[in-house]
This record gives C-alpha cells, structure tokens and sequence, in this order.
C-alpha cells in the first residue's frame, strides 16, 4: 500500500510542495523568530483567509483574496515598524476584526465551505502542478530577496541601534520584511494552510534557537527540521490517513520540545558544573 | 588639521531651543566629554554627529565630509541595553556586524576579515567569551564587545552615549580605558556623552557643558568650577572637590544632583 502509493503522481507533487514550503519558510522563521514577529505572522496569515473568503463573496479569485489580505496587512505592519507591547496589541486588534470579518464571509457562502476548510488547515496532498510551480517561483523570489537583505536584516533584526548608527534604513528593512513574509505566508496558504504556516515558520526557527548561538547554523538546523517535519508528516500520512498538517505539527513540535529539554539541560549542566564565580562589586 | 568641526550649530523642537551657535573643533586623538542635565540634547547632538538627525541650523563636518553622506566610518558605543538572553548571536558575530553588517548580500568568508575580528576581540580582552551567546554574557562583558564593535571598522571618529550605565566600577574603568588606549595609539578622537563626569575625568581633555538654553566648552578645570554653571544654569551652583571627585550641588534639575551624588 504505501510502496504503492510512493509511486503516485500526487504524492511526488506533494513531496516537492512540502520541501519548497520548508526551505522558505525555515528561512524566513529565522528572521520572524530574532525580530519577535510570530504574532504577526498570525495576523498575515489569518487575514489571508478572511482575503480568500471576502474574495469567494464578491466572486473573484480567492487567491487574489489571500495575496491582498496578506500583502495589505504586512505593508500596514512594516510600514508602522512599531516594537514590543504597542506592536502586539495592534496585531491582537486587527487579527480578531479580520477573523471576525472571515467568519462573516465564511457564514455568508456555506456553498464553499470546503474550500475554506483547506485554506485554513491546509490540503498537500490535493496540490495541482501549476500551484506547485507559483509556490516554486514566490519561494525562489523570496529567497533571493532574503539572500541580498541577509545582512542588513541580521543586522537590525539582533542589534538595531547601531544597525541605524551605521547607516542601515530601519524602516525600509522592516517593510521589506513584512512584504516578504506576506508573500509566503500567501502562496503557502494555498499548498499547506494557515495551521501549517505557522506551524512551519515558527516552530523550527524557534527550536533551532535554542540549539546554538550560531546564526548560520541557526538558519541550517531551521531549514532542516522544517524539511524532516513536512517530508516526515507526508510519508507518515500515506502510512495512516489521517490529514498530513497534523502529522507536520505534531513533529515539528516535537523537535521544539526536545530542542527546549536539550537547552534546558545543558543550562543545568553548565549550573551544576562550573557554577560562575559570584560577581564581587568594587570596592568603593 | 581637526577632525570635526561643528560651526553655529542650532537644534530646536518646536518652540523648545536645545542649543544654538554650538561650536567647536576636535583634534587627532582629543577626548571631549559632553556633560549635563536631562533634555538638554546631550544624545541628540550624537545623532546630529551621526547623521541620523538634521540640525535646525549650522554645519557638521567629520574629516571633509558631512556625517549623513557616510564618507567615513564612524564607531558608536550606546548605552547598555542588555541582550535578549536567546538571541542567536555570538560575540564574535556582534564585533562582525561592525564591520560589514550594513552591506547587501550575505557576505563571503574572508579570513582578512575573521582576523580583523579576532584581533578587535583581542584588544579589548573579549576571546575568552567570543564564542558565547552575547544574552548570557554579563553587562561589562557585553560592553566590552559593544567597544570591540565600534573600533572594528577602524573609525575616524568614536562616539560614545552614557556607555558606563549600569557599569560596576571596574567595568566602568576598562571601558574608559579601552578607548582611552586607542585614541592615543590611533589618534581617535572620542566623544563621550556621560552626566558623571568622575569615571572618565582623569582621560578627558575638554568638556562641553550642556545646560538649558546655554553651553560652555573647555578643559575641565575652566568649566566645571561653580562660576561657569552657575552662570550657565542662571542660578548659584557649586562645584566641588572630595577626594579627587567632582561634585556638582544645586543645579535646578534635582535628578541630576541625584545622579551625581550617588554615581558611584
């Protein structure tokens, strides 16, 4: 059976979906992760569904829907640069007027219902060719864009205050950012769904940091466990049918826990072992 | 042959008047230590140095060249604000940053540059903790780096804002030393934003007094005596001497006797 089902035409499309998903939104996880934005990127990716259902209402292409939702809100977002609390409050309002709104819209067209439902958890083994080729092109995009920002990104995204000092525009990096981010979470909305964007942007970038201090290594572990998770979750769902996004969670979480239980133990051994000199004030 | 030259320099917000007619010149390796109350543009006139902020009126020129063009590199050490304690990024990754961090692209590895990084690490005594997670790193270790990344570049101009806030005495002194050191080996002039003027007073070769409104520029010992403030404040201020620490009593702004009086 599930040798059988290795040969299909749609599992292959799938695999190759899930893989370009993972490469770019482990990615740009880092960045979403080191500039505390996994809030935002649940505002983008939920106002691209309440896009996908006000785009079914008036008739048009629910992707454009996804696009504009998603495009709208991360210019706003980019655009407003705002930190900490302000940012999270802001994001918090916006998100629960645009699931509002998508509800609406959702209750307004039962008709669609199912289509709906695969926006927001996501249907890769139902990925068609031509969307796999759109999630190639805008994944290639984004990564091309992410390369030529790399450092200035980094840069403002770990130590902005002197990013600015050196003459890094702040503002443009963050728009571009959001922009980005927006472009993802919309193509992969379409292959993968909300759930496992966040599932995929978050979770691996944020386990991986807890595994080393090293920024490329950082990016190669979180590009990598997305990778295990989406091609794992896949295959596991030929194996047992139940939907492949629940099988993608669950084991991208579990490498989130078990990144969290390694950073945590080493924490303890460094305590217990070398426990650091206390630090004496100076005479005075 | 100066280094920066600030002439007729004015910064006002609205009605409110920070400074006017600011001028002066720093020489080749020239320590100048700006002092003075709150709010009254000690940390504007480093963003005016930096060309992040306008000027209202009035020119800056740091080696030829207006600071917002970037012709010259120029280091800056803030005041600490400490890492959050996950962040990926090691202190070698930090001193990195201020070489090439504002360059497009991702960067090749170029072992010219790795050893640029490890001798800045070096010269302020940071290898023993440059591959740490800057979060885990204490205060003076993390500033320590901070330094590291302002010379890294080789700059032309240092400046430096409150860098010895939330210091503890020794750390407070190798940070000053460390830039001490490299204006006198390379010639840096430094400008040192501080409201105690105590932990670098024995490094220091001008000050420029911010007081509302007024200013006064000059060696320590004509500008910190209580005839100049109390003449800039407008009020009777007086300096004093205890134990080779100068104490400033009875300026308007009490959080600045504060300041004084308890920056240890």
């Amino acid at each position: 059976m599930f040798t059988q089902l290795l040969a299909e035409h749609f599992v292959h499309t799938a695999l190759w979906a899930g893989a370009v998903a993972a490469v770019v939104t482990g990615t740009i996880g880092v960045f979403v992760v080191t500039r505390g934005m996994s809030f935002a990127v649940h505002a983008i990716s939920e106002l691209g569904f309440t896009g996908a259902t006000g785009a079914l209402v008036i008739g048009i292409d629910p992707v454009l829907g996804i696009f504009g939702g998603s495009l709208l809100v991360g210019l706003v977002l980019g655009l407003l640069s705002l930190r900490g609390r302000e940012r999270d409050s802001a994001i918090g309002a916006v998100l629960a007027f645009g699931l509002g709104l998508g509800y609406l819209f959702f209750s307004l067209y039962q008709a669609y219902a199912n289509q709906a439902l695969n926006l927001l958890f996501g249907n890769i083994l139902g990925v068609s060719d031509t969307q796999l080729r759109n999630l190639a092109i805008v994944g290639a995009v984004v990564l091309l864009g992410l390369a030529l920002l790399y450092r200035p990104l980094f840069f403002s995204s770990v130590d902005p205050e002197i990013a600015a000092a050196r003459g890094v525009p702040l503002r443009s990096l963050s728009v571009a950012i959001f922009l980005l981010l927006a472009l993802t979470t919309a193509e992969a909305i379409q292959v993968v769904g909300v759930l496992l964007v966040l599932a995929l942007v978050i979770t691996p970038a944020a386990a991986a940091q807890r595994l080393t201090g090293r920024p490329t290594l950082a990016l190669l572990l979180s590009v990598a466990i997305a990778l295990v998770s989406t091609e794992g979750g896949i295959l596991l769902s030929l194996v047992k049918p139940w939907p492949p996004s629940f099988f993608i969670t669950t084991i991208s979480f579990a490498f989130y826990v078990t990144a969290r239980c390694y950073d945590w133990s080493r924490g303890r051994q460094s305590r217990l072992i070398s426990s650091p000199p206390r630090r004496t004030w100076a005479v005075r | 042959m100066s280094v920066v030259a600030v002439d007729d320099l004015a910064l006002r917000f609205g009605e409110r008047t920070l400074f006017e007619e600011l001028g002066f010149e720093l020489e080749p390796g020239e320590l100048l230590a700006v002092l003075g109350p709150n709010g009254t543009g000690k940390t504007s006139l480093l963003r005016i140095l930096l060309g992040l902020l306008r000027p209202t009126a009035g020119s800056v020129v740091v080696e030829g060249c207006p600071p917002q063009e970037r012709c010259h590199r120029i280091g800056y050490v803030p005041q600490q604000r400490v890492f959050d304690r996950d962040v990926v990024l090691r202190g070698r990754d930090l001193v990195r940053l201020g070489l090439d961090g504002h360059r497009w692209g991702f960067g090749r590895f170029r072992h010219e540059d790795r050893a640029r990084v490890d001798a800045s690490l070096a010269e302020v005594g940071a290898t023993a903790y440059a591959d740490a997670p800057v979060g885990r790193l204490s205060g003076g270790e993390q500033q320590r780096l901070r330094v590291a990344q302002a010379l890294v570049a080789d700059p032309v101009l240092i400046l430096a804002d409150e860098p010895l806030l939330s210091l503890d005495l020794a750390h407070q002194r190798g940070v000053v030393d460390l830039l001490d050191a490299r204006r006198q080996s390379a010639g840096t002039p430094v400008v040192f934003v501080t409201h105690d003027v105590n932990p670098v007073l024995h490094a220091v070769d001008r000050v420029l007094y911010l007081a509302p409104g007024r200013w006064a520029i000059g060696t320590p010992a004509e500008v910190l005596t209580s005839a100049t403030l109390s003449r800039l404040y407008g009020t009777d201020v007086d300096v004093l001497n205890v134990r080779g620490r100068v104490v400033v009593v009875g300026t308007p702004d009490d959080q600045h006797v504060h300041h004084v009086e308890n920056g240890h």
